[in-house]
């Protein structure tokens, strides 16, 4: 016990508590970070360890109203090669390159770039897919992957628009309904090492990817399928630029058919060869090659995003401010010489030997214009462009469909007498065609001013649930009584007026014609158009056709009102037959 | 009086059961815990699971015969040794700048010839053991107590910590070697103030340290780990990443962990899994249970050495035991707390469990003078 003491003793049981104090500390930090903690760093690790691949999700369908699918999904594949697991790799990249169809240098340069996953090719076959799938390659993976594919191709290309190269929306509806046609992707998650391998026990995770939702329009296929047809006609026959055709409910706004020949195939956007033919070369110099400034103009739904001087279509407006402010009455007698002065103008009838002795109503008949003006100069600037706004013609219609061009008019401190004189009867300033269609649908229904749409509902293919879309609708923008007036006017132009050409025996069919020479004026340039609506005394449907740039005969009365007329033939037994309302 | 010693020994008959099975099953689910932790990037490197698993059971088999050895041979031997083993460890040191010096990720730490290897941190830390205990030993309580006796105590282990830190860039053996002169000169002197006073003051610096690391921008490497420590994520893959992962793989142990085997961060997240950072494996696979369970076996080690040199029969004794167990104390307390990031990052591995068969085998010795003392009480004296 040599210099052993007892102080020692106490101070190595010290250095014994003393250790146990912090390795009980320690205890507490350990368990700190294993149980409040646990979640959090679990979290972070799994992140570390799994890695993703996204499996897409399917778009939502696209429908008309009877449920005719007018965008689908095709099932394609992805291949794809992950580094680490590619075990021969010169065998990869032969069969790859062979079976693909691909460049060797291009599917080399891939399968040899150290990444954790490398894309080859996308939008591969099916069978192509699976047939690769079936070599089971070692690092070779095939995901199946969705492409979005229209099944009538051309039909509604100008409404529907397409998706692009990730399936997203690029223009028409396909872009306006993204976040309900997209879905949710999904995720295959598989854990690997820090290497990237996958630990085969680990298994894979997967997210199922969520579905889009289905869209259904109002539109009809049969009516869009069938004025597709008609406005084709028209254009070769009268050798136009271009003819649209706008089909819709005046009730409620629904569109039924919207066509702007030429369309473009859907499956094929770029293509714009299959749609100008032997012009693109010309088509393209107008753009100084920019293949994909052609392309947009090919695209444009020249219903919404391009104006036009309306013409004589306007007069319905204007009658209809007439008669709800009454400066005018059907019986008003006029005498038209052929020409009508304001200020320092002189404003001609188209008929120049002037109509002579007329009433208002026949004036509407006849579509004199020196009567429309002398109705507008009686309604006065200030009252006339009230009508405007309450007609609801300075805002855009609001229809579901991206781009829509606001109207051009002047503004009411620069318009004068000789202004007023010529938007009465249509000119000197623009709207769209589908702001030409709403508003004479309002005028006409009893004064309701509908908002344009195709979106009816969409519906979760997941759960079965529909939502169905509300549009705004501002009642009484004129008197009932106005509006029963202009239907009673715009059935005699049909019947017995100007627009002769459209009446159908057994129908009673209201309208109204439009010829308009586009700036600048003497270019010898028109627009024909026609507008009618059916039955006239409680319009359940409405057409406007409008042909730009025809050769030969341009009077709207003469070769657009056939073409309305054509469509109400074939269309209006089968809408008798399918209760549209 | 070695031989009436020896009689007694037959006669009494005691022997340290709880330590040495308390070892023995460190040592086991030590080689348990290298096997899962090692095997996968060995097999992906090297083609060979085992391969960490057989140089440590080499150095352990090694290490049952040093052990055996230490165990018999009475500890008195060992005193006339201290002054040769300082020598052999002052070369050893030395040598790691000779060619013989190993270099193993960056670091010079080893010395070898053929296929043997072994990093003289570890001979020097038992000799610095052997060597307070002697001295201590020798002087009277007086000297102890004042300045100079403690200069000449710490001097030796000073110079080799210097040297360690210095010459193999090894900090954390440098600390170690001073932390156990100055726990059994703590022992060994009757005054306490003044080591509250050290340890106040060590406090302090630390203080300040992480003070200025914090409010001041500098690119200084230990400032940039004392900053990192604070918040690792900060800097999450450079020096932030072993941490980072480390406490990934612990927290994703949760009450159960994940079994024995089954760590995910030992599959290359984890850099070097079977050394330093083993326990945050332990954690991942064994769960809170399995880690708080190898933390009471290291207590339960360190309570069997309180007891043993408590009832050591002379104070050389006592004092290597307290040497031992100041060695074992420092380096698990130590190690926890880097891999539960609860100081800064410095390579301390875990006594019987982290890979090194250096380590390994000088553990094991010591235990062996731990039991051979225990093997010298006098039943009838104390328990």
């Amino acid at each position: 016990m040599k210099g052993y003491q007892t102080y020692h003793k106490r101070k190595i049981v010290f250095v014994f508590f003393a250790s146990a104090l912090i390795l009980l500390g320690l205890m507490v930090r350990v368990f700190y970070l294993m149980v409040p903690l646990s979640e959090y760093y679990t979290d972070k690790a799994e992140n570390l360890h799994e890695r993703e691949r996204d499996i897409k999700a399917a778009r939502g369908r696209i429908l008309d109203r009877n449920g005719v699918v007018l965008a689908d999904n095709r099932t394609v594949c992805t291949i794809s090669v992950i580094h680490s697991q590619i075990q021969d790799p010169e065998t990869v990249i032969r069969v790859l390159s062979e079976i693909l169809d691909m460049d060797e240098e291009t599917v080399r340069a891939r399968v040899e770039k150290v990444s954790s996953i490398e894309r080859i090719k996308s939008n591969v076959d099916k069978e192509t897919g699976d047939q690769i799938r079936r070599m089971n390659l070692a690092g070779v993976k095939v995901d199946e992957d969705y492409k979005r594919y229209y099944p009538y191709s051309a039909i509604g290309s100008k409404i529907l628009g397409f998706t692009g190269g990730d399936n997203q929306g690029i223009v028409g509806l396909e872009v306006r309904y993204e976040e309900y046609l997209k879905g949710i992707d999904g995720m295959i998650l598989t854990v690997t090492d820090a290497k990237g391998i996958e630990i085969d026990a680990a298994g894979e995770g997967r997210v199922e990817p969520v579905p889009g939702n289905d869209l259904t329009l109002s539109l009809d296929w049969n009516i869009q399928t069938y004025a597709t047809q008609l406005a084709m006609q028209a254009m070769e026959q009268k050798e136009a630029d271009s003819v649209s055709i706008i089909v819709m409910n005046p009730k409620n706004g629904e569109i039924l058919a919207m066509v702007n020949v030429p369309e473009y195939d859907l499956n094929h956007p770029f293509d714009l060869e299959s749609v100008y033919g032997d012009r693109t070369a010309e088509i393209l110099n107008q753009v100084s090659g920019n293949n994909i400034e052609a392309a947009n103009r090919m695209w444009r739904n020249g219903c919404i995003n391009d104006t036009y001087e309306p013409g004589s279509i306007f007069k319905v407006i204007t009658a209809a401010a007439g008669l709800e402010s009454g400066v005018v009455t059907l019986e008003d007698q006029f005498t038209c010489p052929g020409y009508y002065i304001v200020e320092d103008r002189k404003i001609r009838c188209h008929k120049t030997q002037g109509h002579g002795a007329e009433n208002f109503l026949t004036a509407t008949m006849n579509s004199c214009n020196p009567v429309f003006v002398n109705v507008g100069l009686r309604i006065g600037i200030d009252r006339y462009y009230d009508y405007f706004n309450q007609f609801g013609l300075k805002q855009k219609t609001g229809i579901d469909l991206p781009g829509e061009a606001a109207t051009i008019m002047h503004k009411k401190e620069n318009m004068g007498q000789v202004e007023l004189a010529t938007v009465s009867f249509g000119q000197s300033f623009q709207i769209t065609p589908i702001q030409l269609v709403t508003t004479v649908s309002s005028l006409v229904n009893g004064g309701n001013r509908v908002t344009p749409h195709f979106a009816v509902s969409i519906k979760d293919p997941a759960t079965g649930n529909i939502r169905k879309f509300n549009y705004e609708m501002a009642e009484g923008i004129i008197s009932d009584e106005t509006s029963q007036t202009l239907r009673f006017m715009l059935e005699k132009v049909v019947a017995e007026g100007g627009g002769s050409k459209a009446y159908i025996e057994g129908y009673s069919i209201g309208g109204k014609t439009a010829t308009s020479e586009t700036l600048p004026r003497g270019s010898g340039r028109y627009i024909a158009s026609f507008i009618g609506f059916e039955p006239a005394d409680d319009p359940q449907i409405i057409a406007l056709a409008v042909i730009n740039n025809p050769k030969g005969v341009y009077y709207g009365g003469q070769i657009a009102a056939p073409v309305v007329k054509k469509l109400f033939e074939n269309i209006l037994p089968y809408l008798d037959g399918i209760q549209y309302n | 009086m070695a031989s009436t010693k020896k009689k007694k020994f037959k006669d009494q008959n005691f022997f340290d059961y709880t330590l040495l099975f308390v070892v023995i099953f460190l040592i086991v689910f030590g080689l348990v815990m290298i096997y899962s932790t090692s095997s996968y990037e060995a097999a992906s490197d090297f083609n060979d699971s085992t391969l960490y698993l057989r140089r440590q059971l080499f150095a352990t088999i090694l290490g049952v015969f040093v052990m055996a050895a230490t165990t018999l041979i009475d500890y008195h031997l060992w005193e006339r040794f201290s002054l040769i083993g300082a020598v052999v460890a002052f070369v050893l040191v030395l040598l790691v700048l000779t060619p013989l010096g190993i270099e193993v990720n960056g670091a010079r730490r080893w010395v070898g010839i053929g296929p043997l290897s072994m990093q003289p941190a570890e001979v020097v830390k038992i000799e610095v053991i052997l060597f307070c205990a002697v001295l201590i030993t020798k002087m009277n309580k007086k000297r102890i107590s004042s300045i100079k006796g403690m200069f000449t105590i710490l001097m030796l282990p000073a110079i080799f910590a210097v040297m360690l830190w210095q010459i193999t860039n090894n900090l954390s053996s440098a600390i170690i070697v001073g932390g156990i002169a100055v726990v059994m000169l703590f022992v060994a002197d009757s005054d306490y103030l003044k080591y509250i006073l050290a340890l106040l003051a060590v406090i302090a610096v630390a203080a300040l340290v992480v003070y200025v690391a914090t409010h001041w921008e500098s690119g200084s490497f230990r400032l940039k780990r004392v900053k990192v420590w604070l918040d690792p994520e900060s800097d999450p893959s450079d020096t932030g990443f072993q941490t980072l992962q480390a406490l990934y793989a612990i927290g994703s142990g949760g009450i159960f962990g994940k079994g024995l085997g089954n760590s995910m961060q030992k599959l290359g997240f984890l850099p070097e899994a079977q050394n330093d950072m083993i326990f945050s494996i332990i954690c991942e696979e064994l769960g809170l249970f399995g880690a708080l369970a190898v933390i009471l076996l290291f207590l339960l080690l360190i309570w069997r050495c309180m007891v043993i040199a408590n009832n050591s029969p002379d104070l050389f004794g006592a004092m290597l035991v307290v040497g031992v167990m100041a060695h074992f104390a420092i380096q698990v307390i130590l190690n926890i707390a880097v891999v539960t990031n609860t100081m800064p990052n410095t390579g301390i591995s875990l006594p019987f469990i982290s890979y090194g068969g250096t380590s390994e085998m000088f553990l094991m010795a010591e235990i062996g003078l731990v039991l051979n003392v225990s093997r010298q009480i006098r039943l009838r004296d104390a328990m």
